[in-house]
């Protein structure tokens, strides 16, 4: 049995090993078969992370979050958590390849997913032309008029990525403004291959074989038109990835982990979350890091509070294991 | 075992003219979902070696192939039999959900 088990491999899972691996609690890490790295990993510049006037590159963040967290101690596993048990002291893992394994304390940092249209033809036409990760598909859009629906932070860079390659970008959004951040507006804004379509929601996409256009509905008027493009990237936000723990942990209206306060304890002792799972509001890299700080440190705390004989089970089996 | 990877030039000998069912990886070195997914393609590979060929195309290097496939987004995994595309997956995913999908060329 282990002190902790992390779940998660983004800045949330990475803060929380750092400083679990920093107290000696020698933490194991799921980071998840193909999603490794998290959010970051399809993204490119990242501005706004401190430390790093020039930007950074999603992927080399993350590999230095990672290798700080090794440095002392964590170990990384590449698979997917199929199942917990989180009730009573003892908490249960058990991963994609059958592995069980058991710890006094476990941190949630599992982010969140895309989501979607929730369009029949979306599913149909996914990877014919309706893609979620402009960084992955881009490239096959050069020369095409395509569309990015959406009007947040990610839906502003992924149309100012898509004019790299796209003729024109659309960007489709439900209302007459955006939720973006001022600098990531005054890009697009500033962007003559990105054309706004205000008050429009998507209703419906086109296209036998590959995308043709999109059906659009005037969310002021009713009225329903329809837009020629090649392509369409979904950025309408994300839905934070709780389907492990749905039934034994408390969640929020919103659909996040609910914690007490400004902590990360959960509605189960010995339970922690961090990151974009109980966060509907920031979802900042570097709001998920602090917040993996945090659960470390409530883990911490309350591994200390645990009767010795139980804290000494998590030590011997593992000084077994090392024989 | 890592799979091999195949190019305009032998296309049709390694893929269209295979005897056996080959499974080809459309990918690019900047898709990190492509990177994600490649060291289990390599391990279905490995333990389906009489079953199935797994073979990687760069789509970068190769654009021709990527757009007379219509490939639109990667990893796109193309099943291929007689030289016909029998079966598509997109996107990457885990090794389980990987061989469910894969399930009717792994018997």
């Amino acid at each position: 049995m282990r002190q902790i088990i992390i779940i998660g491999s983004g800045p949330a899972g990475y803060t929380a090993a750092v400083y679990a691996a920093r107290a000696n609690l020698k933490p194991l890490l799921i980071a998840s078969s193909v999603e490794a790295g998290g959010e970051l990993m399809n993204t490119t510049d990242v501005e706004n992370f401190p430390g790093f006037p020039e930007g950074v590159q999603g992927p080399d963040l993350m590999t230095k979050m990672q290798e700080q967290a090794e440095r002392f101690g964590t170990e990384v596993v590449y698979d997917d958590v199929e199942s917990v048990d989180l009730t009573g002291p003892i908490k249960t893992v058990t991963l994609g390849n059958g592995d069980v394994e058991q710890a006094l304390a476990v941190i949630f940092a599992t982010g969140s997913a895309y989501r979607k249209l929730g369009l029949s033809d979306e599913e149909r036409l996914s990877g014919r032309g309706v893609s979620w990760c402009a960084t992955c598909d881009g490239f096959f859009f050069k020369g095409k008029e395509i569309a990015v629906i959406g009007g947040g932070d990610s839906a502003m860079e992924e149309a100012t990525f898509l004019t790299r390659f796209a003729s024109k970008v659309h960007v489709i959004h439900r209302k007459g403004e955006l939720r973006a951040s001022k600098i990531m507006q005054d890009r697009a804004f500033a962007n003559d291959k990105i054309e706004f379509t205000w008050n429009s929601e998507v209703v419906g996409i086109t296209g036998a074989d590959a995308v043709d256009g999109l059906t659009l509905r005037d969310t002021v008027s009713g009225t329903e038109s329809s837009l020629p493009v090649g392509g369409v990237f979904v950025a309408i936000g994300n839905d934070p990835r709780t389907h492990l723990v749905h039934q034994q942990l408390d969640l929020t209206p919103e659909g996040t982990i609910a914690v007490a306060g400004r902590s990360s304890l959960t509605s189960q002792a010995g339970v922690f979350a961090a990151g974009d799972v109980i966060d509907s509001s920031y979802r900042q890299a570097i709001t998920a890091a602090g917040s993996g700080c945090a659960a470390a440190l409530d883990a911490e705390h309350y591994l200390s509070t645990l009767p010795t004989a139980l804290l000494a089970q998590a030590g011997d089996t593992e000084l077994v294991s090392a024989n | 075992m890592t799979a091999r990877s195949v190019t305009e030039a032998n296309f049709d000998q390694e893929v269209i003219n295979n005897e056996k069912t080959v499974l080809v990886d459309f990918w690019a070195e900047w898709c990190g979902p492509c990177r994600a997914v490649s060291p289990i393609l390599d391990q279905i590979a490995a333990e389906n070696a009489d079953k199935l060929d797994i073979v990687k195309l760069n789509v970068d290097e190769h654009p021709a192939l990527a757009a007379k496939y219509q490939i639109t987004s990667i990893p796109a995994m193309k099943v291929f039999q007689k030289g016909e595309v029998v079966k598509t997956v997109i996107g990457a995913k885990p090794k389980p959900q990987l061989e469910k999908d894969l399930a009717d060329y792994l018997v």
